[in-house]
């Protein structure tokens, strides 16, 4: 029989993960929220969608730190690190564009609009796809290590104007773009602020248990190699 | 007049809150489904999704641990 005791010392991030998401999903349905026309309910979707979008940003930014920390010291776990934190930041941006694209369906009507803020994000995604091909292309592990972090700063360099300035720059449906200070509308209800910033950490959090794992599991799978 | 004006004032302002509130009430939410606690169950399955799926994480989490414990015994023998 297995000890279902958790480790809490090395573990109590985890503890805060599960407290925190599950804090979003059942604060995030209960609280009250300010009454919006057409977005109406709706805006709960502020703390799945948009924090999804958070956390990416987070994970990616943690990504590129890492490549650039393999770049000065050539160290392999920097680019193990970049790697996992790159694709669990492309998961969760994935799951921004479908969610998104719901939203958009109910207030918009249409699943996808010609939008500088929504093809921005699109092209972003691509952009990360094309890092996860580049790396599966290369067989030399170093050489692979070396051109994925080079790339990886390019790829990364292209979120804030593809995601943030271009948008600005035009007329969006978007809530912050068109010029506009990002949430204006939401942002200044403080109800909605008690469960966004929680619910960022939260799935932030939930990402870097899943990248933990898969960083233990790939270690193991090295060390193995490395006896046999 | 100075009363006058006063009442008129006052009226403008009860009825310009009124208005409001009822601008404010037009705008259709959940309010029936989240006062008949029917939300609740929406809630209550979300939740068990979720715990479902941190449940798994955690048993997830446990065996690299215990294949990490196997394996850092193996090097030792």
């Amino acid at each position: 029989m297995a000890k279902l005791t958790f480790d809490l010392k090395n573990n109590w991030w985890k503890l805060i993960a599960v407290i925190l998401v599950l804090y979003t999903v059942i604060g995030g349905f209960l609280i009250k929220v300010p009454r919006i026309a057409i977005v109406q309910e709706s805006v709960r979707n502020q703390f799945f969608h948009v924090s999804m979008w958070f956390s990416m940003m987070i994970l990616l930014t943690t990504s590129l730190i890492f490549s650039i920390r393999y770049l000065s010291k050539s160290k392999t776990k920097f680019d193990l690190l970049a790697e996992e934190f790159a694709y669990m930041g492309i998961i969760l941006g994935i799951l921004g564009l479908a969610t998104g694209s719901i939203w958009a369906r109910f207030t918009w009507g249409a699943w996808w609009v010609n939008d500088a803020k929504l093809n921005g994000a699109a092209i972003c995604m691509l952009i990360y796809l094309a890092y996860v091909i580049l790396r599966n292309s290369i067989e030399d592990e170093i050489q692979r290590a070396r051109i994925a972090a080079v790339y990886n700063i390019f790829a990364w360099s292209t979120l804030l104007p593809l995601l943030y300035i271009l948008p600005r720059l035009t007329d969006s449906l978007h809530p912050g773009s068109g010029g506009n200070p990002g949430f204006n509308i939401y942002d200044l209800d403080n109800n909605l602020r008690l469960v966004f910033y929680p619910s960022i950490i939260g799935w932030t959090l939930l990402g870097l248990w899943i990248i933990q794992l898969r960083v233990r599991v790939k270690e193991l799978k090295s060390k193995l190699e490395d006896i046999s | 007049m100075k009363k006058w004006i006063l009442i008129l004032f006052s009226n403008l302002i009860a009825f310009s809150v009124v208005a409001q509130q009822e601008a404010e009430e037009t705008i259709e939410m959940a309010d029936a489904l989240r006062a008949s606690g029917k939300i609740y169950v929406v809630v209550m399955v979300v939740t068990v999704i979720l715990m479902g799926l941190i449940l798994y994480l955690i048993r997830l989490d446990k065996k690299v641990g215990r294949l990490e414990k196997d394996f850092s015994e193996k090097i030792k023998s």
